[in-house]
């Protein structure tokens, strides 16, 4: 995990919003105010990487569907220049495929429109600090990714079983988000302290982002038959 | 699933039935081979039979009859007594060089001693049960009854005491046939004493089930008659200020009541609205968020098919998730369900103002019949973690049925 850079004043990170609906916009705009600086808006794919190169936030709220392609795109042009830019993941739609294509392209986090107001500053403030943010939902996702099949898969070997698999803990952490607990209560719970349970779910970010898992990328499609 | 007695279906304990639910094999072969077993083993199969009575919990709870008996001191006093007399049973059999006397007795001292304490310590169901049994034995049912059972005490004595006698004078002979016919009057006897009994039990047992799947239906009758017509009801009350609220309430409930008098289709089942369990929890989902304020975060981890007690899980998770809605006051509820291969798991939270389960009165509706005892019907669990102020956790386990099990849809 990444320490953030000195420049980064966590207590008001700059933050650019991409989504193609402007009430949308305006409407978070009026929430993280005071909060955040929010230093740019942007509707879709081609507009927004140029505005981000332009203004280099801390943090990308991201919308994953866009009219110009999918949010994965933005965050892919954005990794290979500036690796420093963080993302967070926004969907009102909820579509496990699009979601996943989203954290693995190399967004921090994933949260749902309907997020409150305090809970999406907090989500902001996370991913400005190098965190992950895992919402429910996200949580039922890997869990459903990294369930099936044992994981070493006969017909394609990984290069790093470690990555394909998610330990004991990491998977008590995530059923946890999923039952709707915070970080702080899942760390009462277990009787661990809130770092550890960052650092669990930092942890399981990057075996969504770095596996080469058969199960992941085919996990999606077939998703979207059921 | 771990073995358990089986309520349904069972004879006395309910032993044998639990192990034909579990593996599957007839439950009359497995009653023959035991009665065969407890003759051959001079009642050794017996006393198996009591000791698996008090150590294996019935369907649907958790402790033993035997956790129960070690604090009835009575009991374990009056067990004493009756074992001491083991003791001389031995020396009664040493004297009369009886060795058959001897292995007939530790089997039958056992096999009493835990009668005594099933007796003694088993939940009110299930003494019962025991009761209606042995009514008889001890209380003739008519006043013409009474010259009929000296009759029949007295044919019983006769016979049991040839039989004995034959059998004591045969024991001397090398001739198989006296010891055989002595046998053979002894059973006569029996049958004679306690045969009105055994067709009395087999009478009753038919009416005792019947009985019980009338209680369990109206049970489940009252559950849903309180998920849904009790349901709007007091919604409506608390929406009255809405006309239109109001009157969309109704409309919903008289299509539901239609559909359960006249179509068969009870209400807060799931059934027809899709057949897996992930479509049920996204129809609590949406059902939730439109009759109340709030909204209900559903997350489901894995999908399988529906069978009757899943089907009872997702109401006992919908009825959850609507008693989050009416008291928690807190604006989300987060519904988690997850398939596993052996069971599945639905958790339903809020961070509301929570209770106090022990403060809530057993005659209140709602989470202890709606949900705890819906679980426990079927062999689910259903537990309920709440203090004041910290909110509500219901989490509900049904074992999967190897029945219906599809191998979990996931991929």
């Amino acid at each position: 995990m990444s320490v953030p850079s000195p420049a980064v004043d966590t207590a008001k990170p700059r933050v650019f919003l991409v989504d193609d609906h402007a009430m949308f916009r305006s409407g978070v705009t009026s929430e993280l105010a005071g909060h955040v600086q929010v230093v740019g808006e942007a509707d879709d794919v081609q507009p927004a990487i140029a505005a981000i190169t332009e203004s280099v936030p801390d943090v990308v709220l991201l919308d994953v569907h866009l009219p110009g392609g999918g949010g994965q795109a933005v965050v892919a042009a954005i990794k290979a220049e500036l690796p420093d830019v963080r993302f967070l993941a926004l969907s009102a739609s909820d579509a496990p495929e699009d979601v996943i294509a989203v954290i693995r392209a190399g967004a921090r986090g994933y949260v749902t429109k309907t997020i409150s107001g305090p809970d999406l500053i907090d989500a902001v403030q996370r991913v400005a600090a190098g965190d992950a943010v895992f919402s429910p939902r996200l949580a039922g996702f890997v869990l459903d990714a990294f369930a099936a099949t044992p994981a070493a898969s006969s017909d394609r070997p990984s290069f790093d079983p470690e990555l394909d698999q998610l330990t004991t803990r990491e998977r008590e952490v995530l059923r946890l988000i999923a039952r709707g607990y915070t970080y702080k209560e899942i760390a009462k719970e277990l009787f661990i302290s809130v770092k550890t349970v960052e650092s669990h779910v930092s942890s399981v970010l990057r075996k969504l982002q770095l596996s080469t898992r058969h199960q992941l990328t085919r996990w999606a499609a077939e998703r979207r038959l059921t | 699933m771990p073995l358990r007695r089986e309520r349904e279906g069972r004879l006395l304990g309910g032993v044998l039935a639990g192990i034909s639910t579990k593996t599957g094999v007839d439950v009359t072969a497995l009653r023959v081979a035991l009665v065969v077993l407890t003759l051959l083993s001079t009642g050794l199969g017996a006393a198996a039979y009591v000791l698996a009575w008090l150590l294996l919990p019935i369907t649907g709870d958790s402790a033993n009859i035997a956790s129960r008996a070690v604090t009835d001191r009575r009991g374990i006093g009056i067990v004493a007594l009756i074992a001491s007399m083991l003791g001389v049973l031995l020396v009664v059999a040493s004297v009369l060089d009886a060795g058959w006397l001897n292995a007939v007795a530790w089997p039958m001292i056992i096999s009493v001693c835990g009668m005594v304490l099933i007796w003694r310590n088993a939940d009110p169901d299930e003494q019962a049960v025991l009761h209606r049994m042995a009514g008889p034995v001890f209380t003739p049912e008519t006043a013409g009854a009474k010259e009929r059972l000296w009759l029949r005490v007295l044919i019983t004595a006769v016979l049991i005491g040839l039989g004995l006698s034959v059998l004591v004078t045969g024991r001397h002979d090398t001739d198989l046939l006296p010891p055989l016919g002595g046998i053979l009057l002894i059973l006569a006897g029996t049958a004679v004493a306690l045969g009105p009994w055994w067709l009395r039990i087999a009478r009753d047992l038919g009416a005792e089930r019947q009985a019980r799947i009338r209680a369990e239906e109206r049970a489940d009758m009252a559950a849903r008659v309180h998920d849904s017509v009790l349901q709007t009801l007091a919604l409506i009350q608390r929406r009255a200020a809405e006309p239109q609220q109001v009157i969309q309430l109704a409309r919903s409930q008289e299509r539901e009541l239609r559909a359960w008098l006249f179509d068969d289709q009870a209400p807060g089942t799931i059934k027809g609205e899709g057949v897996t369990l992930a479509a049920g929890i996204r129809k609590i989902q949406q059902d939730v968020e439109s009759q109340h304020r709030i909204a209900v975060d559903a997350v489901t981890v894995g999908d399988c098919e529906l069978d009757e007690d899943l089907e009872a899980t997702l109401a006992a998770a919908r009825e959850a998730t609507i008693n989050a809605a009416k008291w928690s006051g807190s604006d989300t509820v987060s519904l988690f369900a997850e398939v596993e291969p052996e069971s599945v798991s639905i958790f339903v939270r809020d961070r509301g103002r929570g209770f106090d389960p022990d403060a809530v009165s057993a005659d209140r509706k709602g989470l202890a019949e709606s949900v705890r005892a819906r679980m426990t019907r079927r062999g689910g669990l259903a537990t309920i973690r709440s203090a004041p102020g910290k909110g509500t956790e219901v989490t509900l386990t049904m074992p999967r049925s190897p029945v219906a099990d599809q191998s979990p849809r996931r991929t």
